[in-house]
């Protein structure tokens, strides 16, 4: 979705604040959104991609004056909501005002090294071939999808040339709303700078952007 | 996006207020339910305050800079190179190392939320995950460079990647001038996390480095 989140190219947000010898966490309650955005993506009850959209989703203007966490604190809050594992008015309440739900897992402190250490790989067993090899042309869809994506809008209808097939990886267009992993053959596909800014862009700047299949045609 | 760490203004601290209780009563309410186990949580928190962070990648620089087979295997393919020195899982399950040269600094960014490689770096700083930098990284590197103090030759070509799917990219920087005898480890001191994303550049030895060369 043409959301708050999707950045690249949009001009007006002012230096960048450095900050030196900066800590992980800046409050303790940031130390705690953490842990619970992840402790509860740990149960399964819904897909990175779908804790990616559920922020995206904010409002624009909320979205850009929240800090990080509390975006993440925010988009936790309505995955709890929409999974229905409490209720607007228990958030509202901060207390419990009916049954737990039956989770998959809970995230107990002796799996915590593991888990971490096993992560969650996407990469999945291919069933076709791949429709690009390295060195092809492509152009990038003109699309403006309103559900999740993850081809940013500076690098639609754009040429670039496949540079590298990652291989076969979940979809997030598809996983993030619950209509399964549709894997997908995976590329870094690279573009030069005036291809995508136009002629005023550094003539010495590439990018370099991994996209899906679906987002690709062969050039011309 | 504001950080909320500014002082003298009492909105500002209003706010953080309303955050501190609004993710104190999420929590509580997430631990009365049993959706959440508090030890857990701790130990969540002390894994990337303690053991994950760019001292992992510091190292993984380092051997690549005194092992070239070590470098090739890195550049083939970074996830088992990276597991040898056994670091692995979350937000590094697929990792792509590309290396700096002479001619060509790469940098990496993620312009749609804060894709970051965890299982090398830690977490991302605040600077990282922010609108100044994911807007302006892919469009005018350059001038980001300069507000981090780098400043490049004209003709050296940029690559910037935008980290849109899982993988996940290291930066390899440009072995320091004058660092020929220093050890592993005293070249992973030299390796700054900035220096792995490519908003920097890797630190110049120490005199006290160059009178052990």
């Amino acid at each position: 979705m043409n959301g708050a989140q999707d950045l690249g190219g949009q001009m007006g947000f002012g230096p960048i604040e450095l900050e030196e010898n900066e800590p992980n966490f800046h409050a303790r309650w940031e130390e705690r959104a953490f842990a619970v955005t992840l402790a509860m993506g740990a149960t399964g009850s819904w897909t990175l991609d779908t804790s990616r959209h559920a922020r995206e989703t904010l409002p624009p203007a909320e979205y850009l004056s929240s800090s990080y966490y509390e975006i993440w604190t925010k988009g936790l809050e309505k995955l709890l909501v929409s999974a229905g594992l409490l209720t607007s008015e228990e958030l509202r309440e901060g207390k419990s005002l009916g049954p737990a739900r039956e989770l998959k897992r809970v995230l107990k402190a002796d799996e915590v090294a593991a888990t971490l250490a096993k992560g969650a790989p996407v990469a999945r067993d291919e069933t076709q071939p791949a429709r690009f090899k390295v060195g092809d042309r492509i152009r990038t869809l003109r699309m403006h999808p309103p559900t999740h994506t993850r081809l940013p809008r500076y690098a639609r209808d754009a040429v670039g040339t496949i540079e590298q097939v990652h291989g076969v990886h979940v979809f997030p267009d598809s996983n993030a709303h619950g209509d399964g992993e549709d894997p997908q053959w995976l590329y870094g596909v690279i573009f030069k700078g005036t291809d995508i800014w136009g002629d005023d862009g550094d003539p010495h700047l590439s990018l370099r952007i991994d996209l899906w299949e679906p987002y690709l045609v062969p050039a011309e | 996006m504001s950080h909320n760490n500014d002082h003298g203004h009492d909105h500002d601290h209003s706010e953080l207020s309303d955050i501190e209780l609004r993710v104190r009563a999420l929590e509580t309410l997430l631990t009365e339910k049993g959706y959440v186990d508090p030890p857990a949580l701790d130990n969540l928190v002390e894994t990337y305050e303690t053991k994950v962070g760019p001292k992992n990648g510091a190292r993984v620089v380092a051997k690549a800079w005194t092992d070239p087979d070590y470098r090739e295997r890195l550049l083939k393919d970074a996830t088992a190179a990276i597991a040898e020195l056994g670091y692995t899982g979350r937000q590094g399950e697929h990792m792509v190392a590309v290396e700096n040269t002479a001619d060509r600094h790469n940098m990496v960014v993620c312009t749609l939320c804060s894709c970051y490689p965890w299982s090398v770096l830690g977490l991302p700083p605040v600077w990282y995950k922010s609108a100044p930098y994911r807007s302006r990284a892919v469009r005018d590197p350059r001038g980001v460079l300069a507000e981090f103090g780098v400043s490049l030759p004209e003709d050296t070509e940029i690559t910037v990647w935008d980290s849109t799917a899982e993988v996940r990219y290291l930066v390899i920087p440009r072995r320091p001038d004058g660092t020929e005898g220093l050890s592993e480890e005293e070249l992973a001191d030299l390796v700054t996390r900035d220096s792995m994303i490519g908003t920097g550049l890797a630190l110049p030895p120490s005199p006290s480095h160059g009178a052990s060369a």
